[in-house]
């Protein structure tokens, strides 16, 4: 088997920001949430409560998280489908959450797009479709209209590493960098694009090696430590509102779960799962804030307790909702 | 031994901008198609912040048939964006900054460019209202057509690769009122429009512009010509050859054709249609676009429908051929409809 063996650095986008206690446990949270969230999904999907396709983010809840949780009102964000904790980061309720992958009536998308493929113009988020390398480009939009606006704010992108492959990620850091756009492009690089593992898919030692065919800062870094996402992406968005424009950050995470529920990803070797596995984002920041003594078992089980059972409310809450009524399908294509 | 000097090499840079200039005044006597465009944009440019162009040589240049001369110095670079080359950012770029309530006006350098931005219209642009709500008022210009010898990548009529697409909506002016009008329109819309100029006309046809807002309703077809034997349903440049073949078969037949200039592709002026086929019995459709799966089968298909018992001739297309868009003179004419095949095909349908 083709592997890549890369050296992390970062020495052109220095780390910024403290997190104390307060941010750390939030960030905590957050990925508990969304850990426990897709955990209890993979299980819905099994009993049947949820069709289409089903795709977690299990291994990258670190990326997801740490990246959101900087952000600001008035900044927008294009999550990627390995970002379901960028939604809740943002504002988003595990009942809209529940509703939008149930395809109920009061989703967000009403019944009429399936995933996590709902966006908020008042929360700042664009819907995901599943062409992966156009998103980045609105995010990139979003950032001229900020300049264009003299707002100080910013807007970032989730890619894979799978579709760094494709022109669109070449066209928007060309973009975003000779327009000098409040933009930061962060690579999820989870090592397989579905079945393709990353010798398959590029031949660079990083992705972030790019950047300097843009002019702009580029730094890997590794994506399970949510307090080096966050500070790192900090680093990147206060540059971006400074007004020195783009950055692009690749993330080394690995993802634990199949491409979708349906795949048990047995290409995927043993070893490499299980290393990744005791490198969970979840359980590593669990040990770090423990050493800290800002966590502890009593209070981490009572957090895990009170998530798991507003997610069972949620999914209650929305199991309780129509469909949309047949009529809808419509209806809406135009606006007035 | 001597050192080495290293070399330098300098790039180009450009012109610098003129200063601010003055808003555009009205234009006085004939206006061509283009400069309608040109001052459509100038006013709506006035008329709202919000709205800006971007694209590929459109600020200090002007853009390659100079749609956008004098915009940028009148409004800065931060209304005029001049891009690198890549339509599909530049749509995308347009689909985002839509979302924050700007109405961006992106022009393609030609039309056959539009195949790289496909994804971001038909996926992005086209769904998004759909799905989550967003609202996309988007308009994308796009140089279409033939008859100047510009060769198959040069030369397109795209109607067809996005009359499928529910979302997007498609205008194509044959004159400057129309154009001016349709394209304020298709900036006030608040989905994502496609607006498609002839560049054969940019130079060819010119009229006064009506001294009032001028705007021209999308989804309105116009009766260019009236008549009572036999309905020509066309658009874009085929309208002048139409009009043409009108004149000739009034002369020479004593045969009135009535043309249906339709302006709006999508939605279109469907009772307009069927009104006039219910009046004349007979219709040809004409495009310059290739015929198998082309606009034309959509509006033969509805008379076909909605009208059957009027008709007193099978619905008939007049199109270009199934080929690319062919270089030579002698081709390019035998690929294209023509006044001269018009009038052949209209004595036709009316000896049936």
């Amino acid at each position: 088997m083709h592997t890549k063996s890369i050296k992390l650095e970062s020495h052109t986008l220095l780390p910024t920001g403290k997190i104390d206690r307060q941010l750390a446990l939030k960030l905590y949270r957050s990925m508990l949430l969304t850990y426990e969230f897709e955990d209890r999904l993979i299980k819905l999907y099994k009993q049947g409560d949820l069709f289409g396709g089903l795709f977690t983010g299990c291994g990258n809840e670190a990326v997801s998280v740490g990246a959101s949780t900087v952000l600001k009102q008035g900044d927008w964000i294009a999550p990627s489908h390995r970002c379901i904790g960028a939604h809740f980061v943002r504002g988003e309720s595990l009942n809209e959450m529940m509703l939008q992958l149930m395809a109920r009536a009061e989703g967000q998308t009403k019944g009429r797009d399936n995933s996590a493929h709902q966006g908020s113009t008042e929360r700042g988020v664009i819907s995901l479709i599943s062409h992966l390398a156009t998103s980045p480009m609105l995010a990139a939009g979003c950032a001229l209209a900020m300049k264009q606006k003299k707002r100080k704010n910013v807007a970032i992108a989730f890619i894979g590493e799978g579709s760094t492959s494709l022109g669109g990620f070449h066209e928007v850091l060309n973009f975003a960098s000779v327009l000098k756009l409040p933009f930061v492009l962060i690579i999820e690089n989870n090592q397989y694009a579905y079945s393709t593992p990353t010798a398959n898919q590029y031949s660079c030692e990083k992705l972030s090696d790019r950047s300097v065919g843009y002019g702009i800062p580029g730094v890997t870094i590794d994506g399970t430590d949510v307090e080096l996402v966050y500070r790192t992406v900090n680093a990147a968005i206060e540059r971006a509102r400074a007004g020195f424009g783009p950055s692009l950050i690749e993330t080394i995470t690995c993802r634990l779960h199949g491409h979708s529920a349906h795949d048990g990803a047995e290409y995927v070797p043993k070893d490499v799962k299980e290393k990744w596995l005791k490198r969970h984002p979840v359980s590593l920041y669990r040990k770090t804030l423990t050493k800290r003594r800002w966590l502890n078992k009593k209070t981490d089980n009572q957090i895990i307790a009170m998530i798991r059972s507003d997610i069972e409310n949620a999914i209650q809450f929305a199991k309780s909702k129509s469909y949309p009524p047949a009529e809808d399908a419509a209806i809406g294509v135009y606006a007035e | 031994m001597k050192s080495k000097k290293k070399k330098k090499i300098e790039l180009g840079g450009i012109v610098a901008a003129p200063k601010r200039a003055q808003p555009e005044p009205f234009p006085d006597g004939p206006v061509s198609y283009i400069d309608a465009i040109r001052f459509a944009l100038f006013e709506e440019m006035e008329r709202d912040e919000n709205v800006f162009l971007i694209g590929e040589d459109i600020g200090h240049f002007g853009g390659a048939f100079k749609a956008t001369k004098g915009l940028l110095s009148r409004f800065g670079p931060n209304r005029v964006v001049d891009t690198p080359i890549g339509e599909n950012a530049i749509i995308g770029l347009s689909v985002g900054a839509s979302l924050l309530g700007m109405r961006p006006v992106a022009e393609m350098q030609f039309a056959d460019f539009v195949t790289e931005g496909y994804t971001q219209l038909v996926e992005q642009a086209a769904k998004n209202y759909y799905r989550w709500g967003a609202k996309m008022p988007i308009v994308v210009r796009l140089p279409s057509g033939g008859q100047l010898g510009a060769g198959p990548f040069h030369s397109c009529n795209p109607e067809a690769w996005f009359l499928n697409i529910p979302g997007l909506k498609m205008v194509a002016p044959s004159n400057p009122n129309d154009a001016r009008g349709l394209l304020k329109a298709a900036i006030r819309d608040n989905n994502p429009v496609l607006f498609l100029e002839h560049k054969f006309l940019y130079r060819r046809v010119k009229e006064e512009l009506t001294r009032d807002e001028g705007v021209v309703a999308i989804g309105k077809g116009r009766i260019v010509r009236e008549g009572k034997d036999l309905t020509i349903i066309t658009y874009h440049a085929m309208v002048q050859a139409s009009e043409a073949a009108a004149q000739i078969l009034a002369d020479e037949d004593g045969i009135q054709v009535e043309i249906v200039d339709l302006r709006s592709l999508l939605p279109w002026d469907r009772e307009l249609v069927l009104q006039s086929v219910a009046k004349t019995n007979r219709a040809l459709i004409i495009h310059e676009a290739t015929r198998t799966g082309g606009y034309g089968a959509e509006i033969a298909a509805t008379i076909a429908e909605e009208a059957f018992t009027e008709l007193d001739c099978p619905v008939a297309r007049l199109a270009s051929l199934d080929t690319p868009v062919p270089f030579a003179p002698t081709l390019e004419k035998y690929f294209l409809p023509s006044t001269e095949k018009i009038v052949s095909r209209v004595r036709e349908l009316l000896s049936f």
